[in-house]
């Protein structure tokens, strides 16, 4: 039997999906290494020349750079670590049969498909604000102080509002994955006496190794790059507190107008990404070819 | 490919005549205030007087400023008129991205535009946007909380009356807080405050060799004053408080004193979303040590960028929604108190005079805003609350945000300011203006 | 027995966090029908109004908004999955040595910070002549999301056992028929979750939607920017605009989802 033979020849299948990533990773790229090392002021055309390794050196040597790489950091391990466990609590619990069950799943996942600029000005304008918002309304009714959510805790409400968009996509993809769990198996392993938790951890985690890895792959790369909820809600303040890679490179970029520098800073967010995800593929890789 | 294009377009626009204008789509690019709304409005009429299109995009300040700047910096091409303010202008018209517009004709009236107005958007002598508002900045008080109190204020108050006035009229148990002032960080947000109080404590930007001065007495005591003032008798959450949040605070009741933008009084006189309608008194903007710089100068003007193929049409354009019949068309179609303010001399007739408590006060603080002589001390640039120069923008951000840092307790004002010191000078260092 | 108590406890979890959840879209709406001044005040009782929905639409043309979304988000979700099938596939059926550097690759070609790369991108749309096309932003938005949709539909491909693939195979069908009458109908939830994703990434992506558009392509990003933050009091007009904004795609979510959980086909396995 010709189990292994490649009777197909992957080549073309694989070609288009290649091309055109090949296109839209490498001109850009190209663009921001070429730019990283000019003098490239998009305001004032007077600056002009070759850079060297200028930019870099401003950035690399400059305190902000880095705070906003921890920020970056606290940031998606934060959601990451909220959405995954919430999302497998979901997933489980979703998969009971209970009154209204569906009803009840549309409601957990509708966030979402919300866009996160209006997910965010509805947390800052109806909910957090200290004055209108629902929240201070609940305070002022219990007597409780209220909290001033951006001043006082702005990473953990950028974090709260970031988290509450991608639950729900954790969500999604492990309650679709539950949906291919085996059941026999699990009947099996109840006869034998195997209680809830012990069934969780050796039978349904393991079946959603592989989702969860794909989940955290995913939410890496976009939470990486928040930048929408925080240019709405904190500005990146007060101060750096929530200034992440994304909103110093658009600060650099869009307020300086200096994209030579925003073009460096980009090159570093991308060797900061690579390490990040060399650093996931360790942790889940094994998951990921699990047949 | 687009030289060709234009070529022949103006070829056959010479052939054809002008009574053969030929019908154009013009994409118009603006922010989504009040008053650009109306002018959103109203310009089917001009649509149908001329048979030309408009396309419009209305974006957030901020958003519409990258928008825009990317796309003329890059000569993209995508728009053919822009609102832009006063601290773009005469950057990019310098730097020719823009039109001139200086031929829109005599019965355009260039002399009944403010002076102020019109250097403040011209770059060597020619202009290169037309105003659509101006405004100045001046100080609101609620006079109802002022009477119950018994205070009155002068028509030019220090620094000092008002934290006096505001510590008296504070109760925050009640949401009653003495004043409101941009906390929110930008160079358009709270550093146009901040940069008028560094002005009347005696303090500039730069000195005349452009070396920053924010470590500077007059800069530590203006932002000490402030964020102790806030501290003690501003609202919460203060620090994501920008001009909108403030109005919509003052508007229901909540803050005793403002000190904010001249358009602002248009808005708060509009009940259906004002609850202190008839309760608003002005006075000047505070002064303290001097009184030069108290008041800022913004216009907001339409301007053609040079790429664009189709400026006769959006000649046109900005020369009608600019024009002294625009001002009459708006007061007849929402009551002569919306008329946009601040541009014209004509606008601020005997009527709009009684039917806007306001106007009075805003002519004066227009007039008086000079934005070449922006400080008491000489100074190397123009601009009264910012700088016009093309690195202000990044450089008056950073230090924003830093005093909303300061101001949020996470760090000292001292340490605000000398973070905001070092970035300044690393940033005017790249920039070539000091060694 | 032991199922009802699950199903109690799994009830009570799953109601709590569906309207913990839920809480802030539904103030939105609620928002959205308040006048303005209501609007401020956190208040549970108010008379209703449909004025902020016609101020809203009065300003900016919604359908043209909408239309555009739902054209440049379709459009490139059907490319990505014409693409990205094939790719797929080939993963996770004929994997070699080198699939698993090549996913991480397409992975990490999305991570560059959109932001850094705008300039360029904007100097290469004006030189294609893509600026403000929906054209351009249907190609953009295939490129960003082909990663994500490989990755997903390899995930679920994974899941799919082998043995019906072999089965078919030595039944003789050849690719088109293998993937026509056996992949597809199997992997239908993975591969329709797949599009909903696709589909949802399009319609929230705000940043190149806002800066490469301007009156001709905007999405409906573009318009709710326009009402983020106006002068004066907007927090009903802008419930109202992001109600309308997510209506379409919250919408068209439920009705998928149900497809999606519906239950497989995996009986035909056993």
């Amino acid at each position: 039997m010709a189990a292994r033979s490649r009777e197909l020849k992957t080549g073309p299948l694989l070609a288009p999906a290649v091309g055109v990533l090949l296109f839209w990773m490498i001109v850009p790229l190209a663009f921001t290494l070429w730019f990283s090392f000019q003098r490239y002021n998009l305001q004032n055309p007077m600056i002009t020349g070759f850079a060297g390794i200028t930019n870099y050196k401003i950035l690399l040597m400059s305190s902000r750079l880095w705070v906003s790489i921890l920020n970056t950091l606290v940031l998606v391990g934060s959601v990451l670590s909220l959405t995954v466990i919430f999302g497998i609590i979901f997933a489980v619990v979703f998969d009971q049969d209970f009154p209204g069950r569906n009803i009840a799943r549309l409601l957990v996942t509708a966030p979402f498909f919300i866009m996160p600029t209006v997910s965010a000005l509805i947390w800052k304008n109806l909910l957090m604000h200290p004055v209108n918002g629902f929240f201070s309304y609940v305070s002022r009714w219990l007597g409780l102080p209220v909290i001033d959510w951006f001043v006082q805790w702005p990473m953990f409400s950028v974090i709260m509002i970031v988290a509450w968009q991608w639950i729900p996509f954790a969500t999604l993809i492990l309650v679709t994955a539950m949906q291919s769990l085996d059941r026999e198996q699990m009947e099996a392993a109840r006869m034998d006496g195997a209680k809830g938790f012990a069934l969780f951890w050796n039978i349904t985690l393991p079946h959603l190794a592989r989702p969860i890895s794909v989940v955290v792959m995913i939410e890496c790369i976009f939470l990486l790059s928040v930048f929408a909820e925080i240019l709405v809600t904190t500005s990146g303040g007060p101060g750096m507190a929530t200034t992440n890679l994304s909103y110093f490179i658009y600060m650099r970029a869009l307020l300086q107008w200096d994209v030579g520098g925003a073009s460096a800073a980009g090159v570093i967010a991308i060797v900061l990404a690579n390490i990040v995800a060399a650093f996931l593929i360790r942790t889940f890789a094994k998951n990921l070819e699990r047949d | 490919m687009g030289i060709l294009k234009t070529c022949v377009l103006s070829f056959g626009a010479m052939v054809l005549g002008s009574q053969f204008a030929h019908a154009e789509t013009l994409t118009i690019a603006t922010v989504n205030n009040d008053d650009m709304i109306v002018m959103q409005k109203l310009s089917t009429e001009w649509e149908k007087s001329t048979g030309n299109k408009l396309n419009w995009v209305v974006l957030e300040e901020n958003v519409l400023r990258q928008r825009v700047t990317t796309d003329i910096a890059t000569k993209g091409g995508q728009f053919d008129i822009v609102t832009i303010g006063a601290l773009e202008t005469p950057i990019w018209g310098k730097q020719g991205w823009l039109n001139t517009l200086d031929d829109l004709g005599d019965d355009y009236d260039y002399a009944d535009l403010f002076p102020s107005v019109k250097n403040g958007l011209s770059a060597d002598g020619k202009m290169y946007a037309v105003p659509f508002y101006a405004e100045s900045s001046f100080t609101m008080y609620n006079t109802e909380i002022f009477e119950k109190a018994g205070l009155k204020m002068p028509e030019q108050p220090t620094w000092t009356q008002i934290a006096e006035f505001a510590d008296k009229l504070t109760d925050k148990s009640k949401e009653q807080y003495g004043i409101c002032l941009r906390g929110k960080p930008g160079w358009g947000e709270n550093m146009a405050l901040i940069t008028l109080m560094a002005n009347v404590w005696g303090g500039t930007w730069f000195d005349k060799d452009w070396q920053p001065q924010l470590t500077s007495e007059p800069w530590k005591k203006a932002v000490n004053f402030y964020v102790d003032l806030m501290k003690k008798d501003g609202p919460p959450g203060a620090t994501a408080n920008g001009f909108n949040e403030n109005q919509a605070l003052f508007a229901a009741g909540h803050c005793a004193m403002w000190v904010d933008a001249t358009s602002a009084a248009g808005r708060l006189y509009n009940k259906d979303t004002s609850k202190v309608v008839d309760k608003v008194g002005y006075a000047k903007g505070p002064g303290e040590v001097t009184n030069v710089g108290n008041g800022w100068f913004w216009a907001w003007a339409l301007a053609i960028p040079s790429t664009s193929t189709k400026a006769d049409a959006a000649k046109s354009f900005v020369k009608w929604a600019t024009s002294k019949d625009y001002v009459k068309l708006v007061a007849k179609e929402g009551g002569v108190v919306t008329s946009p303010p601040g541009t014209r001399k004509s606008t601020y007739t005997a009527e709009y005079k009684k039917a806007a408590p306001f106007a009075e006060m805003t002519e004066k603080a227009i007039e008086t805003a000079d934005p070449s002589k922006p400080t008491r001390d000489p100074v190397p640039y123009t601009g009264i609350s910012f700088v016009i120069i093309p690195e202000y923008q990044g450089i008056g951000t950073t230090t924003g945000q830093n005093i909303a840092g300061a101001l949020a307790g996470q760090t000292s004002v001292d340490d605000a300011l000398q973070q905001s010191q070092d970035n300044a000078v690393e940033a005017m260092t790249q920039a070539g203006y000091i060694k | 027995m032991n199922n009802s108590r699950n199903s109690l406890i799994a009830g009570i979890i799953g109601w709590t966090s569906a309207i913990v959840m839920f809480f802030p879209i539904f103030w939105m709406l609620v928002t959205s029908f308040k006048s303005e001044i209501d609007a401020v005040v956190p208040s549970i009782f108010f008379k209703p109004t449909l004025q902020s929905y016609f101020d809203v639409n009065s300003r900016a043309d919604y359908l043209h908004y909408a239309w555009n979304s739902v054209v440049e988000s379709i459009g490139s979700t059907i490319l990505a999955l014409m693409i990205g099938l094939p790719a797929a596939y080939a993963c996770a059926f004929y994997p070699g040595r080198k699939t698993k550097d090549l996913l991480l690759w397409m992975l990490s070609t999305k991570m560059m910070p959109a932001v850094g790369v705008l300039v360029p991108m904007y100097l290469m749309f004006r030189d294609a002549g893509l600026l403000d096309t929906r054209l351009g932003l249907v190609l953009l938005f295939t490129g960003g999301n082909l990663p994500i949709v490989i990755w997903m539909l390899y995930s679920f491909f994974k899941d799919v056992p082998t043995p019906i693939l072999e089965a078919g195979r030595m039944d003789g069908a050849r690719f088109w028929t293998q993937m026509r009458y056996i992949l597809i109908p199997i992997s239908l939830p993975g591969i329709a979750s797949t599009a909903l994703l696709s589909i949802i990434l399009c319609w929230n992506e705000a940043f190149w939607s806002l800066n490469l558009s301007a009156s001709q392509a905007g999405p409906l990003t573009a318009f709710i920017a326009s009402f983020s933050s106006p002068e004066g009091l907007f927090w009903a007009k802008l419930s109202a605009a992001s109600t309308l904004a997510v209506a379409p795609i919250l919408i068209m979510g439920w009705i998928t989802q149900r497809q999606l959980v519906r239950g497989l086909t995996f009986g035909a396995v056993k």
